[in-house]
């Protein structure tokens, strides 16, 4: 009995699961020693309360959104490391030469990279500027379910922090980002490396779908008197389209995932390849999913070129309505396009076709919003700064990577270039020239309105340059090298193919992307040290929407009165009009009290996913049992908002706009 | 439901309450579209085991089918009782309710224990894999309104028909009438299509 009792207690953990090779406990030890040496600093400073006070309990969506920038940072390094040791492997030892990275080793490496930046960094940016932007452009003081919002921010920290346990104690899965069965069933992947994937990723996807709900009633029911759907601002509209995509398409992802789950810890027969399992099934059903998360990830970046533009070109935007059709159109037609990635299949001539030219008819939506931000360039007077920059180099790396993309929607190409490295530079420059350039330009654009400061424009400027020369000298090769018929995923070849150099090639071009991200760290220290210089008021760029009318910092309240909206561009039109605004009259403001259950939710379900990967069915049991009292104590909760009196509303906003020498 | 809310704040949340949970249940009926496509792929998948016709006892899924849309029909008269602001009409109807759920679901892990003895468990076939997390999925789902209607219910007794739990209420019965659709799909899609077919 007590064999069966230590059996329920640790599951198949023992001292093996530790790293054994040099590089994975070069990684490990890394992981370990920053993290201890955060907690260390915190507690020298004596931080721990300050901490839990102002952040980690804070339903604020500013704060929120500020948290998972910072998550989503950290683990943009973590798959920049990854991709360091892919290249350095491809360019320096492919072609037989001793390596400190094994074949294995490789493969949870490239698994570990577009898990974490799609995951961990694409979404996190994503979710942080939305929770960042979308209140205050819509004039509300709040989201719709400001618990839920934490909630979701630490369920996302619960995936993050699983899939990074994984490095010490186990190992990553070896199976590529989407874990294709049959090779990621229990027969070829008998390890904790997939399971350690499914459980990261089911928990950071509830808490996605979570805020996709959120938002979307956030959007509905909250926006400031007088904005009406076709007068919101086009960034609110891009995320609507977003979070619609989120709350259809991560469902699919639970259920596929589940079934994955069952099949690995149940023995199902799901996907496995007898017993009547159809690892195809998983296939169309995980890009069900995975085809609508491309958008859940672009159309935000789109949105936030559509408010760039417009502020940098001193204009309005261009044609408005074409652009929300357009976004609602991308949203629609991302659920018909999925077969796509794997046209080679066999589903036959038919089926492919339609695939095929559904993927072409998506390019129309995209390629009109294109048309409308060179429109509203069109006679601006435009001024060439850093978020500008990065929407020149999205332009061009994203209108390359569309036209590869209809490129490979005609199958009889697809056949050729499937699964080449000619797909995954087609597919690095729609996220690394989309949705990072986006994000590069939207933290570049809204840090000041946050933080009462700029970054510093020069070392901006370098960043920019060498990520754009980075990324074209790391992503053309792989073009050409599709062309010849190197796959994707390849950890040697031979010396006789000539492939090296253009390896090589690639490989200098990610130490330019690796320079440019030295200026963007460079470029951040250096801003928070001359702050004092870099200083500006509450509307630095000249802006037109909602957010830049209210006082920088941002109050706890975001808008002292709530005016009604008259226009799309409403600050820029008060700001212009010769109406000034009466006295303001200030009114008592309810805001949510802070809360700890994120945090301890996040904990309770980080224990459970753990406990499930080793099997240790008794602690899961228990992580279980209290995640679901969690549940039950936060839907009994009462209480929940404190009141600032109209008083404090007025010193507040006395103080805030004297600071900002308004 | 205007009548429930006192002041305008509370019938903001309400809406806004209201419309988040109509989204949830949106998410969670793609959760059982997923399934169900599964199932219509795998059902043939038989592996050489037996088939939906061979397995299934339609009487006693009959009798599940009746059962869930009693206390479907008792739920609603909770709901009415609410309206009326009779807490003793709630309670009854919302112990009726539990009852005819806690039924369904006995019966249907009494079904699947039946199964499983018999040799036909989930990991015997992929059809019996979709068919026992199509189904077990619909009943994982009764068991936590189950659990949700303990505590409405004890809090409801204790407290009275405050405005907070008149709102849990009328979500619960949101819920409650969403897996009764699903039952509906269920009983035709897995069980009266794979008796005709």
């Amino acid at each position: 009995m007590t064999i069966d009792w230590l059996q329920m207690l640790f599951g198949r953990l023992s001292l093996d699961a530790l790293p054994s090779d040099i590089v994975t406990i070069g990684g490990a030890a890394m992981g370990v020693f920053g993290l201890l040496f955060i907690v260390g600093l915190i507690t020298v400073t004596k931080r721990w309360r300050w901490l839990w006070r102002t952040w980690l309990t804070s339903l604020d969506p500013k704060k929120i959104g500020v948290m998972y920038i910072i998550v989503s940072g950290v683990m943009l390094l973590r798959g920049l490391a990854d991709v360091v040791m892919l290249r350095a492997q491809q360019a320096l030892f492919a072609t037989g030469m001793d390596s400190p990275i094994g074949s294995d080793l490789f493969q949870q490496v490239f698994s570990a990279h577009g898990t974490i930046m799609i995951f961990f960094v694409a979404m996190g940016v994503i979710f942080g500027l939305i929770n960042l932007i979308v209140p205050l452009q819509i004039g509300a003081r709040d989201v719709a379910f400001p618990l839920l919002n934490s909630i979701s921010f630490w369920l996302f920290f619960a995936g993050m922090a699983l899939m990074n346990v994984s490095l010490i104690i186990g190992e990553f899965s070896a199976a590529g980002w989407l874990a294709y069965p049959p090779l990621s069933t229990l027969e070829y992947s008998p390890g904790t490396g997939v399971d350690y994937w499914i459980w990261a990723l089911q928990i950071a996807g509830i808490g996605s779908l979570l805020s996709g709900v959120n938002f979307l009633v956030t959007i509905f029911t909250m926006r400031r008197k007088g904005m009406t759907l076709m007068k919101m601002p086009i960034f609110v509209w891009s995320v609507v389209g977003s979070m619609a995509l989120v709350v259809f398409a991560f469902p699919i992802l639970t259920a596929t995932l589940g079934m994955l789950t069952l099949d690995r810890t149940l023995d199902t027969n799901f996907f496995t390849s007898d017993m009547g399992g159809n690892p195809m099934m998983y296939v169309n059903l995980i890009w069900a999913w995975g085809h609508p998360e491309v958008y859940i990830l672009i159309l935000p970046a789109f949105g936030a070129f559509s408010e760039i533009v417009p502020v940098f070109s001193r204009k309005r935007l261009f044609g408005y309505t074409s652009m929300v059709w357009a976004i609602m159109a991308i949203t629609v037609l991302s659920f018909t396009v999925w077969l796509h990635h794997f046209f080679t299949m066999g589903a036959g001539a038919n089926v492919n076709a339609f695939f095929g030219i559904m993927t072409m008819i998506i390019a129309v939506p995209t390629g009109v919003k294109v048309f409308n931000w060179l429109f509203t360039m069109f006679r601006g007077r435009i001024s060439f700064k850093t978020p500008m920059l990065w929407f020149m180099g999205f332009i061009v790396t994203f209108t390359i990577g569309g036209v590869t993309g209809v490129l490979m929607a005609v199958p009889g190409i697809d056949f050729q270039v499937h699964n080449s490295l000619f797909l995954v530079a087609h597919f690095h420059n729609m996220i690394i020239g989309g949705v990072l350039f986006g994000a590069f330009a939207a933290l570049a654009y809204w840090w000041p309105k946050f933080t009462g400061f700029r970054l510093h424009e020069g070392l901006g400027v370098a960043a920019f340059w060498s990520w754009l020369v980075g990324f074209v000298l790391a992503f053309a090769p792989l073009y050409i090298l599709g062309l010849m018929g190197a796959v994707r995923r390849l950890d040697s070849y031979d010396a006789s193919l000539g492939w090296q150099g253009l390896f090589v090639v690639a490989g200098v071009g990610v130490t330019f992307i690796l320079l440019g991200v030295f200026f963007q760290v460079l470029q951040l220290a250096y801003s928070i040290w001359k702050r004092k210089e870099l200083a500006c008021d509450h509307d630095p760029w000249n802006g037109r929407t909602l957010e830049w009318a209210t006082s920088t910092p941002v109050a706890e309240y975001n808008f002292a009165t709530m005016e009604a909206v008259n226009d799309r561009d409403e600050y820029w039109e008060t700001k212009y009009s010769r109406k000034r605004r009466n006295h303001p009259k200030y009114s008592d403001v309810l805001v949510p009290k802070n809360s700890g259950f994120g945090v301890y939710v996040s904990s309770a379900v980080v224990v459970m996913g753990f406990a499930i990967v080793w099997h240790m069915w008794l602690i899961a049991a228990i992580a279980l049992i209290v995640t679901i009292v969690l549940a039950i104590c936060v839907g009994l909760r009462e209480n929940v908002e404190r009141v600032i009196t109209a008083k404090q509303v007025a010193e507040s906003e006395k103080k805030l706009w004297k600071g900002a020498g308004a | 439901m205007s009548s429930v809310a006192e002041t305008p704040e509370q019938k903001h949340l309400l809406s806004k309450t209201t419309i988040g949970f109509w989204l949830y249940l949106m998410t969670d009926c793609l959760l059982f579209a997923t399934l169900f496509a599964t199932f219509a792929v795998l059902r043939g998948a038989t592996a050489g085991g037996p088939d939906g016709a061979e397995i299934y006892e339609m009487p006693v899924v009959l009798a599940e089918t009746i059962i869930l849309l009693t206390s479907s029909f008792t739920c609603g008269m909770a709901l009415l009782g609410m309206m009326a602001k009779n807490t003793k009409q709630v309670l009854w109807s919302l112990v009726a309710t539990f009852l005819l759920g806690l039924a369904f679901v006995v019966i249907e892990v009494a079904e699947f224990a039946k199964l499983i003895a018999e040799g036909h468990g989930p990991q015997a076939s992929a059809f019996l894999s979709a068919f026992f997390t199509l189904v077990g999925t619909h009943g994982l789902h009764v068991s936590v309104g189950l659990l949700w209607l303990i505590i409405i219910g004890v809090l409801i007794w204790k407290r009275g028909l405050t405005s907070k739990l008149t709102r849990s209420l009328t979500l619960f019965a949101l819920f409650w009438h969403f897996l009764d659709l699903i039952w509906i799909f269920v009983f035709t899609v897995v069980y009266l299509m794979g008796v005709v077919v």
